[in-house]
């Protein structure tokens, strides 16, 4: 599983990264985190606000930081 | 409403504390408790209501809405500008929803519109103000900050300046949008509602905090007027001396406003107070670095210079009418 944070490395964008590792820590997921910094490829998911979190290249949700619980719901799902 | 707060506040400063009434220490230990408590219940109601409506709406609904063709180009201005106090923004968004607009065809002036809405007409300040001064002043400061962002758009439309953006912008293609944003249920609305309000209190409570401080502070010991004759209605240069001192204080917008009600008090006159608030949340520094990845400086240069002539003809205009 691949697991794309979105964001020009804005606090909010740290602080998602670190709730989606520990939601993944949590499940026991064996996934890659990347760091999406690059405003065009942020563009080419359609994301206008950052911070986003990409799930194998879908897009989940965008400008806000989800908490460790909401994340752990999508993984789940996405696994 | 407050009158438990102010017994409470009461209580506390001459029966816990034991400080003697009518001394200086009293009326500004007095004021601050007052103040605290008073400002945050209305903040958090304020900021709540606020983050309810927004939820409803999304920069990707704003879009879609603002990129009909054919549209009447004033109502697009309104539109955008309306829109832009609704919907949630974080300055760190404003590369991609700048980029995202002018790619959907949006023109340049009304996406000014909108992005000089959403930072002026802020929540916080909202709230704030209306804590402090009650419904009047925070409607005109809505109203005033609607006003120079459809005014803003208009001009920086007309002046034809899209070369001044950066190349780039216009090559990069946006994908799809596909956020089921509309699909949440009233209870889960009302849960990040609540959460976002929290996170937002978090953030800004130290500055608020320090705010009232300060402004506890003059209260209980600079006598009332002592301003009045720097900053006050009868000096021409007050007001475009205080839009050009809240430039660079961005960071600190939510512990300067409860301070407004002490600069009242001592003598500065509304529509200075009015401008250095909104000098300090819509031109701020921060934000103009990030933009500048988009437009080029001299595109930036006329944003500055038009947001900055807006705010200094409201703080004229209130000093006016308000005195």
């Amino acid at each position: 599983m691949v697991i794309k944070i979105l964001g020009g490395g804005c606090a909010n964008c740290k602080k998602l990264m670190e709730n989606a590792k520990k939601a993944a820590e949590e499940l026991g997921i064996d996934a890659k985190f990347e760091e999406v910094k690059d405003i065009e490829k942020i563009m080419s998911y359609g994301v206008m606000r950052t911070p986003a979190l990409v799930v194998d290249e879908k897009l989940i949700f965008s400008g806000r930081v989800a908490g460790v619980e909401e994340i752990k719901e999508v993984l789940k799902k996405e696994a | 409403m407050f009158s438990p707060v102010q017994k409470f506040a009461d209580f506390v400063t001459y029966n816990i504390f034991k400080i003697p009434q009518n001394s200086k220490l009293a009326s500004a230990v007095n004021f601050f408790i007052f103040d605290t408590i008073k400002i945050f219940i209305l903040l958090f109601l304020i900021v709540f209501v606020i983050t309810f409506i927004r939820s409803f709406f999304s920069p990707e609904k704003t879009r879609e809405i603002l990129s009909h063709k054919n549209q009447n180009i004033l109502l697009a201005h309104i539109l955008a500008a309306l829109l832009g106090i609704v919907t949630p923004f974080c300055s760190c968004s404003a590369v991609p929803l700048f980029i995202g607009f002018v790619e959907a065809g949006i023109p340049l002036g009304v996406t000014f519109s909108y992005l000089i809405a959403a930072p002026m007409v802020n929540e916080v300040a909202l709230g704030l103000l209306y804590a402090n001064f009650g419904l009047k002043i925070a409607l005109i400061y809505v109203l005033s900050g609607e006003i120079i962002a459809i005014v803003s758009g208009i001009v920086i439309g007309k002046l034809n300046l899209e070369k001044y953006v950066e190349d780039y912008v216009f090559k990069i293609k946006v994908g799809d949008v596909q956020i089921a944003e509309d699909k949440k249920t009233l209870n889960q609305r009302l849960k990040e509602t609540l959460e976002f309000t929290i996170e937002l209190i978090k953030k800004v409570w130290v500055f608020v905090v320090v705010g009232i401080g300060i402004g506890a502070f003059l209260h209980g010991y600079i006598p009332t007027g002592a301003l009045a004759k720097i900053a006050g209605k009868n000096n021409p240069f007050a007001v475009i001396f205080a839009t050009v001192l809240g430039i660079p204080l961005y960071s600190n917008a939510a512990g300067i406003i409860p301070l407004v009600s002490e600069f009242r008090r001592l003598g500065i006159s509304m529509g200075t107070s009015l401008s250095f608030m909104m000098s300090v949340t819509a031109l701020s520094l921060p934000e103009m670095i990030l933009l500048r990845r988009v437009l080029k400086p001299k595109l930036l240069a006329v944003f500055v210079a038009i947001v900055g002539c807006g705010i200094i003809v409201t703080g004229y205009l209130f000093n006016f009418i308000l005195g």
